[in-house]
This record gives C-alpha cells, sequence and structure tokens, in this order.
C-alpha cells in the first residue's frame, strides 16, 4: 500500500443479510451476526481466515472469538442507526493506512424476540452469564488472575516474585507527589496483606480512584509550530482474543498482547532492545510479568526473576511503570489513559520519575481480562 | 440450595447443552471435518467454519488447569467462601470454568492437574456441572 494521502480505493465486496428476517425466536442474537457473516462471505468468496477487521454496534471482542478471528482493527462505534455507516468509513481509513486487510461490518440484532440479547455485564443468557457468572465470580480480582497458578506451575514463578512487582512500583511511586500510594513496602508487606483471590493479596490490586486525563493529535508540521515538543506515533497496533477469560488458549500468554505488540514494533520498525522506557497496563501484579514477555522484551518464564533482580526499578536497565502504575499511582477503572500520559511526559522530560534519555517509549494496555490489548510505539525524534 | 446464586439462561444455541446436564450428561458440540471438539456453543465450528456439527456426550473427566480462590464471595456464595474458582481441562480438548466440590477449597487441597470428574447440581431451572475430585484417584 502506497502512501496516497487517503486516496487509496476501498471497495464494498461483500453484502448480505440474515438467512431468514422477521420473527426469529430461535436465534441468538450473536447468532444472527455469524449467520450474516457466513452469507456474506459467501457473497465475496472470502474466508473468515481473510477477515482480519471487525466492526460492530455490540461487543467487538465478543463476536470476534464467537467467529473466531484474531482481529488486528476493532471498531465498537454505537452511536444507534446509522452507526454503520460510520463503521464503513472507519473501516475505509484503517484500510487506506494499512491497519488490517479486510473489514466485517456487521448487524445482527434480536430486537424483537430478545433472544441472547447482551451488552449489559450479568445478563443470563450471555456466554459468561452462562458459562462463568454461575461460578461465583465478584468482579476482575476474582477472574483476572485465574491464570496465575497456572503460569507459577509452568514456569516457577514463586509469589515473593509476584509480590515484588508491587514493591518495585511503589519505588518509582515514592518520587511521584501525584501518586496515591507513596509509602515503601517490602515483599512481606505485600504477602501479608489480606488475601483478595489466591495468590492475589490486596497489594497486588489496582486502586480504585478517581481522575482523567486527555490527548491532543495533530499532523507533524503543524505540530513543529507548537510549544511543546512533539511526541511522534511511530506504531500502533491493537487486538482482541476473547471476553471469557476461561477461554484463553494460553493461561500464562495474552494472544492479543502478542499480537498487538508486534504490530505496533513492526509499523515502528523498532524491537524491544530500542525501548528506553515502558509502560504496562497493570490491573493487578501479573500484568507486567505477561507484557514483558508477549511483548518479547524478555524470554518465556523470565519476567519475574527479571522484575525481581531490580532492572525494571529506579536505575534499572528497563524503566517500568515509572508513574507508580495502576499499583501505586492511580486506577480510575480504565487505566490506559494514564499510561500514555507518563510517556508523554517521559518524552518531554517533565516526568516527576523522569529517566534520563528517553526517546523511544511504549504504552501497553489491556481490555478487560486479557480480552483485547493496544499498543503505542512513542518517540520524541520525528519518524 | 441459595436462591440468590446466579442462574444461567439458555439460548436455542446453547439449549443441548443445558438439556445433557440436565439428564446427568456432560455434551459438548464435535466437528467431524476437524475431529475436534470445541466449546462454548455456537452454530458453526471455530476452526473450520463448518456448520455441519454434532453434539456429543462426552466423559465428564478432566483435570484441574488453573483456579483461583475467591475471597469475595458472589451474592449465594456466603456460605461457601472461601472458594476456588476454576477452569477444567476436559479429557476431550475444550476447556471450561466451573467450582470444585467434594473436598475443602485450599492450596494445599487444589493440586494443578489433579484428576477430576463432572456433577450436576441445581441452579435455578437448570442443573449447573461441576467437578468434583475423581473416584479413585490420589488425593
Ligand atoms: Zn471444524
Amino acid at each position: 500500500m502506497s502512501p496516497t494521502n487517503g486516496r487509496a480505493a476501498v471497495a464494498i465486496v461483500g453484502a448480505a443479510e440474515t438467512t431468514r428476517l422477521g420473527v426469529i425466536p430461535d436465534v441468538a442474537e450473536i447468532e444472527l451476526h455469524a449467520d450474516a457473516v457466513r452469507n456474506a462471505l459467501s457473497d465475496c468468496g472470502l474466508s473468515v481466515r481473510d477477515i482480519d477487521g471487525i466492526a460492530c454496534t455490540a461487543n467487538p471482542v465478543a463476536l470476534a472469538h464467537y467467529l473466531g478471528i484474531t482481529p488486528t482493527y476493532l471498531d465498537g462505534t454505537s452511536v444507534g442507526g446509522c452507526s454503520f455507516m460510520l463503521h464503513v468509513r472507519h473501516a475505509a481509513a484503517a484500510l487506506r493506512s494499512g491497519l488490517c486487510q479486510a473489514v466485517l461490518v456487521t448487524h445482527g440484532q434480536s430486537g424483537r424476540s430478545r433472544v441472547g440479547v447482551g451488552g449489559r455485564g450479568g445478563d443470563p443468557s450471555s456466554l459468561q452469564g452462562q458459562f462463568e457468572a454461575p461460578y461465583g465470580p465478584t468482579g476482575p480480582p476474582t477472574l483476572f488472575p485465574i491464570g496465575v497458578l497456572r503460569y507459577m506451575k509452568e514456569f516457577g514463578l514463586t509469589h515473593e516474585q509476584l509480590a515484588s512487582v508491587a514493591v518495585v512500583q511503589r519505588q518509582w511511586a515514592a518520587r511521584n507527589p501525584r501518586a496515591m500510594m507513596r509509602d515503601p513496602i517490602t515483599v512481606d508487606d505485600v504477602l501479608s496483606s489480606r488475601m483478595i483471590a489466591y495468590p492475589i493479596h490486596l497489594l497486588e490490586c489496582c486502586l480504585v480512584t478517581d481522575g482523567g486525563g486527555a490527548l491532543v493529535l495533530t499532523s507533524a508540521p503543524r505540530a513543529r509550530d507548537l510549544p511543546q515538543p512533539p511526541v511522534y506515533i511511530l506504531g500502533t497496533g491493537e487486538s482482541s482474543e476473547t471476553p471469557m477469560v476461561s477461554q484463553m488458549e494460553d493461561f500464562t500468554s495474552s494472544r492479543a498482547f502478542r499480537v498487538s505488540g508486534a504490530k505496533a514494533f513492526a509499523e515502528a520498525g523498532i524491537t524491544p532492545a530500542d525501548v528506553d522506557h515502558l509502560m504496562i497496563y497493570d490491573a493487578f501484579a501479573h500484568l507486567p510479568i505477561y507484557g514483558l514477555e508477549d511483548l518479547g522484551f524478555v524470554g518465556r518464564g523470565e519476567a519475574g526473576a527479571f522484575i525481581e533482580a531490580g532492572n525494571t526499578a529506579p536505575g534499572g536497565r528497563l524503566p517500568l511503570n515509572t508513574n507508580g502504575g495502576g499499583l501505586s499511582y492511580t486506577h480510575t477503572g480504565m487505566y490506559g489513559m494514564f499510561a500514555i500520559q507518563e510517556s508523554v511526559r517521559q518524552l518531554r522530560g517533565t516526568a516527576p520519575a523522569q529517566v534520563d534519555g528517553v526517546e523511544v517509549s511504549v504504552a501497553h494496555g489491556v481490555g478487560g481480562m486479557f480480552a483485547a490489548a493496544g499498543t503505542l510505539v512513542l518517540s520524541n525524534r520525528e519518524p | 440450595m441459595s436462591p440468590n446464586k446466579a442462574e444461567p439462561r439458555p439460548t436455542p444455541q446453547t439449549q443441548p447443552f443445558w438439556d445433557g446436564c440436565a439428564q446427568g450428561e456432560l455434551r459438548l458440540q464435535y466437528c467431524p471435518s476437524c475431529a475436534a471438539y470445541y466449546f462454548p456453543p455456537r452454530a458453526m465450528c471455530p476452526r473450520c467454519w463448518s456448520t455441519e456439527v454434532e453434539w456429543r456426550r462426552v466423559s465428564g473427566r478432566g483435570v484441574l488447569h488453573t483456579y483461583l480462590i475467591n475471597h469475595r464471595p458472589a451474592p449465594g456464595f456466603e456460605e461457601d467462601a472461601p472458594y476456588a474458582i476454576a477452569v477444567v481441562q476436559l479429557e476431550e480438548g475444550p476447556r471450561m470454568m466451573s467450582n470444585i466440590v467434594g473436598i475443602e477449597n485450599t492450596p494445599e487441597n487444589l493440586v494443578l492437574d489433579m484428576p477430576l470428574e463432572v456433577t450436576f447440581e441445581p441452579r435455578g431451572s437448570v442443573m449447573l456441572p461441576l467437578f468434583r475430585p475423581a473416584k479413585g484417584a490420589r488425593q
């Protein structure tokens, strides 16, 4: 795909409706999507293997998992009945810029029969409502870390190494006046804090806070005339795996992390060795461990020892979560914005715990419980 | 049985699974062209997209793949806390979330890869599949 200033042609090549229309009381809403998708793919002669982008007003993670797609472009824009026009517009821009090669825009709605109507958390007819909720989870702390014991068995990660994630991030937070939790803690403090969901203790869970953030983006030529040093976007990635943490392909690794990270690094033309500063969304202490491995900073099973040895701590060779992270800085519920803000501060040289010589920063976020991922490669050098 | 625990509501695409549970059978969908089972239920095989798939009774045997122990009980689970939320690796390939019954849910008792077998208990209008240590297995 050549740079044509957004003029490259994009076409709708397949189009179809559900096999039946009207009253369909025997088909769940998600299956209405799937039926229309099968028909549209049949219409254009493409296979589901050709699809790497998905857009719908429902949760695109759930639909991609249902269809067996590993997306690198997700659009869940939901602004009412015109959403699909917006999906098409966004998809055209995504295809022109190479985020993906083929996008499905889908619709399925059991508006009359209300069969398997999802969208709200805890719907008892959703797949989560049928196959996870009955077993007694109470929010992310009691589901998200479900793979940690498997990781421990596979790779020998110790409880002390897991606790060291929280200890190291508190060291960064101690340097940050805006961090909510700044008092130094030890591994023993972490392991003697209240058990939330074995093997996860209170101090291995993120904070719950209020707050927000915003970003303004513009073109590189225009950015040069503005007062702040520009932070350039070198590469981006996104992906998803499954809305049900129990259906992860591998409980010791996130497929969405791997796909999103590889896409962003390839687009930026860099490797992990080129990264000076790193943010990995830490809803729980195991997230930086999975992130370091899935983005390729260390080998499989090495991240716990890597963190415990101080490599990500102040003075270490890979400064990680330098604001203190979700564990010690802040966590409003959707922390990703704060990870990006800290990357920008580090690249501008204005962070409270400033790292010397940061030219490339990576901000990596998780969506849901390993359901989705997004990765940004940022730099203060113009590409 | 606490009336407050979350109850699954089947859809037409998942009803055969719950019909099996009601008869004391664990059933999964099977794709003959892939020679593979899959879960959760859907109208086509997620590997090859064939809609020529069938429901089959499976063994109900599996192993404890991973778990955590929830200290913050969900509604209706107050008497059970702390209790394990587990992922069971079924002998036929797919994995499913479940609870472990018939054994105190402690880290010492719950050893990864220990053999399990399905059992069912009433939950609202369905029978819910749960797992217990397999009979005859070392504990
Ligand atoms: Zn198949």
